[in-house]
């Protein structure tokens, strides 16, 4: 079992990391210069370009924005790799030793995806630092307003918010691809049909339940 | 061995299996043939328990089936192996690794040990130095054997196989049919083929289920397949005009 989750910290969490990455500092940084060529006006403040990039950062883009790539990149891989064991009795072989295959091959992917929060958080940081880098060396504001933007007004609970939903999208980015790659029919055609379908609904679930946990938790 | 009896499963209110009765003796290879669709790998999975039939029972040497618990259930499968027609082999996994994860998984036998098991075997299917290799690095007679290795490592008592050399040619599926014969009779394993190759017919049919319509249509021997008047048969079996002539030569003597 060890070894089963080791082999999916590896497929689904390191090995994005660097598209976590990527993407979390090139948008970070497009996040910071929206926002200063949208302060004309100087009578508005410098530091609420750092201040918007943690916002947008923190609350929205990191954690479901990552999520909806996620379920392209890990649900993908986990629906047609699932799948592709259907297909070709590799699931029928298991149940024939004797083996729980739902359990096998789902348990460890969950384990593996308690570790996304992390992911996330990686993508904050890397966020946040891009929206620095942009705003300071392209020009649009100084280090010290930037770095008052990113303390100002801040909420500490905005912070478990991101987290909580982080967390329960994890589990959706384990669980429904898995789903449709174990319940599928068919042959090498329908393992790519149940790999969109799969994204589609991951995707789809992500945004609705972002609806419902935000309205839960941050409305009054 | 292993016994049938009545066995009815039908899928979407289609009857596929309409109350089938056979035995299959250990130390024998059983072949079950038929046409495409007469229902050769519904039966096969009913004998894995993958699918579950509606009526009938099966006892494996006098354990009736769906009269066991889970566990006693989880028990039997630990004796069957299982070559599945496409081998079925993990992909993620050595060739190594593949044959000996039924021990992985069941015992807990030390790595060393483990390891000694898996080589034995792989030199009992004349498969040498493919150990660290992927399924995909190898070629299908390959593949086959390998499956065939995982599905003795654990010494099974029932051994199932649905087409085993189907995709392969003339002599590497020989060779696959000889090998599933010689381990057999060697372990004393209760083997069930399913085949629509006459070669296969000929070369290891000890035993022969005949299936046509989900009815059992002809049981025998390969030498008594030859001399039935079966139409059912003749008109399976001799639709290839070579084994016409071969028919002719042995009524012939
Ligand atoms: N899971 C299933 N659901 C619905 N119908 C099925 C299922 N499995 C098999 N069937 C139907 O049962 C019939 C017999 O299928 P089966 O696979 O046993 O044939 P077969 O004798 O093994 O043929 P082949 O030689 O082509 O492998 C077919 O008509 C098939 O459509
Ligand atoms: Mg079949």
């Amino acid at each position: 079992m060890k070894g089963l989750i080791y082999k999916e910290v590896d497929d689904l969490i390191i090995d994005s990391l660097g598209i976590v990455a990527f993407i979390s500092f090139f948008v970070g940084g497009v996040v910071s210069m929206q926002t200063a060529l949208n302060l004309t006006n100087s009578f508005i403040p410098k530091y609420l370009i750092g201040y918007a990039t943690r916002q947008s950062v923190i609350l929205e883009f990191a954690p479901t924005f990552m999520s909806i790539i996620m379920a392209g990149k890990m649900g993908s891989f986990i629906t047609s790799s699932i799948g592709s064991m259907r297909v070709t009795e590799q699931i029928d072989a298991l149940e024939v030793m004797g083996v729980n295959s739902l359990n096998y091959l789902v348990f460890p992917k969950i384990i593996a995806l308690l570790l996304y929060p992390f992911l996330v958080g990686i993508g904050m940081f890397l966020g946040i630092t891009g929206g620095y880098i942009a705003t300071v060396y392209g020009g649009f504001g100084n280090s010290i307003d930037f770095i008052d933007g990113l303390q100002r007004d801040f909420i500490p609970f905005h912070v478990v918010y991101a987290f909580t939903k982080t967390f329960i999208f994890g589990m959706l980015l384990a669980t429904i691809p898995s789903f449709h790659g174990f319940y599928m029919k068919g042959g090498a055609l329908e393992v790519g049909k149940a790999s969109t379908v799969s994204f589609v609904w991951t995707s789809v679930t992500i945004i609705l339940l972002n609806y419902i946990i935000t309205q839960l938790l941050l409305t009054k | 061995m292993i016994e049938i009896k009545n066995i009815e499963k039908s899928f979407g209110g289609v009857k596929i299996l309409k109350g089938v009765s056979c035995v299959f003796e250990a130390g024998k290879t059983n072949l079950i043939i038929g046409q495409s669709g007469s229902g050769k790998t519904v039966l096969l999975k009913s004998l894995l328990g993958i699918h579950t039939p509606e009526m009938g029972t099966i006892s494996f040497d006098g354990r009736i089936y769906s009269d066991l618990s889970a566990d006693e259930k989880r028990e039997i499968r630990t004796e069957i192996g299982m070559l599945f027609q496409g081998s079925a082999l993990f992909d993620s996994m050595t060739v190594s690794e593949n044959v000996g994860f039924p021990l992985r998984m069941f015992t807990n036998d030390s790595s060393a040990k483990i390891q000694k098991r898996v080589d034995f075997v792989l030199e009992r299917v004349n498969l040498v130095g493919a150990h660290k290799k992927l399924p995909s690095e190898i070629s299908g007679g390959m593949q086959k054997r390998v499956a065939i290795a995982r599905a003795i490592v654990n010494n099974p008592k029932y051994l199932f196989c649905d087409e085993p050399n189907s995709g392969l040619d003339p002599n590497t599926a020989i060779l696959i049919d000889n090998l599933i014969r010689e381990i057999t009779e060697e372990y004393n394993i209760t083997t069930v083929v399913n085949t629509h190759d006459m070669n296969s017919v000929m070369e290891i049919g000890d035993h022969i289920l005949f299936l046509k319509n989900g009815l059992k249509a002809w049981e025998g021997t390969k030498e008594e397949i030859f001399l039935t008047e079966n139409e059912a048969i003749v008109e399976f079996v001799y639709s290839s005009e070579l084994f016409k002539k071969v028919r002719e030569a042995y009524l012939k003597g």
